[in-house]
């Protein structure tokens, strides 16, 4: 090994060990993305993202909640207030950077939620075929057919406005997609060969869906979870600005943006400056899934 | 001892006006330690035989025996998978692109119930001709031969003593053809074990196969020993034409 650099161990064709295999192809994987810019430069903001959400309170010059009616809508460059203040007299900054954490939380569960949720019913639906498939798909088509924010809207009227309900609304309206998706893939793959060759060996449906299908499904599924990120992110700003996600005071984007409203044509940056928070942040979800869906692309063997 | 018996199979697919007969009362004998061949253009319905025999294909009726054990319907129990087990035409697409040869090796030795799982894959690597190295490979850093022996290596795991072969060497190389089917021989030799090949390919069944069946369209239209096959002296006229054919191709 001594002879060997780090990388070159990592590049190797001939893995040494199961770990030395899979830190292989992994290495693999971060080079095609690595090799892609704009997914990089999504995957920079991101980390951004979370570095701010962590240290949100070193961070922020000012503390989000507290008002100052004297310094109320200053305007962008303002002393002191580097973003300005909004119609309380709040730094618009601190509140942006406070607000990461609640996107980054909304995001993360959803992405939690909506995707296992889809993995689950579309490979169970897929594998099974027959009648599960035709019950679990009616169900999927069902939740499809309403219009995402009025199911939304619908849940979050039903359970009582907040960011954790707001999530539960958006994950139902969310997974559909995916089902179908997974159910498409599984589709496909059920009938493969190397699926009917470990059914030779006796293997279980339940052996098959988790161990063969998911992770073919996987890759295609956290690409689409990182493309429809945007959505989410504007799905729960959409609910904060009609006041049914995350309540005032709480710095989140979508509320922030609708507080702003009111006065968008004298003070336009009280409303601006959280929309292009969303706007970069759903931007850069969106370069990071293209370029993932190019290093997790199965068909190629990570080549 | 018949290792594999089949008398009137029938094999279709789909239902009513769709209803495709692929397979139309077939009965054929393999002894213990033979090697049959089956031959036939494509859709002739060999590998179907073979499909249903593994329960691959759902709908079947007739009669088909193991060792003397009768089969039903389309589940077949771990006795049956120890017993019987198959290689696929494509090993491009018999192996899982996201499996290394040790975790298909070793979940199917897992899946047999066998213990020493790790002693026992060195020695199936070995067996089919490929190192240690290739143990931690992905199917994409393999050339087709090898991973056609993955696949060998895969079906021998659990100790089987009747080996299905669809078209193991079509989708590979003239010169890793040769690799392949030696290999084949080999290991028949050394493990005693029975042969169901289907191939397309006349000299391959000459070569490999002690009696061979000739289809088409479903129905086996002749039974035969291959030195009848070598000696160009088939009795049904659509083997005779078929070798023809063959012999002009060659």
């Amino acid at each position: 090994m001594s002879d060997m650099t780090l990388r070159q161990w990592l590049l190797t064709d001939e893995p040494t060990s199961r770990r030395h295999a899979r830190l292989s192809s992994l290495y693999k994987g971060w080079l095609t993305l690595r090799s892609n810019s704009m997914a990089m430069v999504g995957l920079a903001i991101l980390v951004g993202l979370v570095l701010t959400a962590v240290f949100a309170s070193i961070i922020a010059p000012h503390d989000p909640f507290v008002q100052d009616l004297s310094s109320r809508l200053l305007p962008i460059g303002a002393e002191g207030h580097l973003l300005g203040t909004d119609s309380l007299g709040r730094d618009i900054l601190s509140r942006l950077i406070y607000g990461a954490r609640i996107t980054l939380y909304i995001v993360a569960l959803v992405a939690l939620i909506a995707p296992v949720a889809g993995l689950l019913v579309g490979t169970v639906a897929g594998y099974a075929g027959g009648w599960a498939d035709v019950i679990l798909m009616r169900i999927t088509d069902i939740f499809l057919a309403f219009p995402r924010l009025v199911l939304a809207l619908a849940f979050v009227a039903a359970l009582g406005a907040g960011i954790e309900n707001a999530v539960l609304a958006i994950s139902l309206t969310a997974w559909p997609p995916y089902a179908r998706m997974a159910r498409a893939e599984t589709l496909t793959i059920r009938s493969t060969d190397y699926i009917n060759a470990i059914r030779l060996q006796g293997a279980g449906p339940l052996r098959i869906i988790t161990r063969h299908i998911w992770p073919l499904c996987v890759s295609s599924l956290i690409v689409r979870v990182t493309l429809d990120m945007a959505g989410i992110i504007l799905a729960a700003a959409g609910l904060g600005f009609l006041g049914l996600g995350a309540q005032p005071p709480s710095p989140e984007w979508g509320a922030m943006i609708s507080e702003g409203r009111r006065f968008i044509l004298d003070h336009w940056w009280v409303a601006t400056v959280p929309g292009l928070a969303i706007f970069t942040v759903s931007l850069a979800f969106n370069l990071l899934g293209d370029g993932l869906r190019d290093a997790l692309d199965p068909k190629d063997g990570g080549q | 001892m018949i290792a594999l018996d089949i008398k009137g199979l029938n094999v279709w697919f789909g239902y009513a006006h769709d209803r495709v007969d692929a397979v139309k009362g077939a009965c054929l004998e393999v002894k213990q330690g033979e090697s049959f061949g089956l031959v036939g253009e494509s859709g002739s319905g060999k590998s179907t035989i073979l499909r249903a025999i593994t329960g691959l294909a759902p709908h079947w009726s007739g009669s088909v025996r193991i060792e003397g054990e009768a089969l039903s319907g389309a589940k077949r129990d771990r006795r049956f998978f120890r017993t019987v087990q198959m290689v696929f035409q494509d090993p491009y697409a018999s192996l899982h692109p996201r499996h290394t040869v040790d975790q298909v090796l070793s979940e199917t030795l897992h899946l047999h119930g066998l213990d020493n799982i790790d002693k026992r894959v060195t020695e199936l690597l070995a067996d089919v001709g490929l190192g240690q190295r290739f143990r931690f490979r992905y199917p994409h850093q393999l050339s087709g031969g090898q991973r056609q022996r993955v696949a060998i290596a895969r079906a021998l795991a659990g100790e089987p003593d009747i080996l299905l072969l669809d078209e193991p060497t079509s989708a590979l190389d003239v010169s890793v053809q040769a690799e392949v089917l030696n290999l084949l021989t080999d290991l028949r030799a050394r493990r005693g074990l029975t042969y169901l090949m289907v191939s397309h390919d006349l000299p391959v069944i000459a070569h490999m196969c002690d009696q061979l069946a000739v289809m088409r369209n479903g129905e086996i239209v002749e039974v035969m020993s291959s030195d009848t096959l070598r000696t160009g002296t088939p009795r049904h006229e659509y083997s005779q034409e078929l070798l023809r054919a063959s012999v002009a191709l060659q």
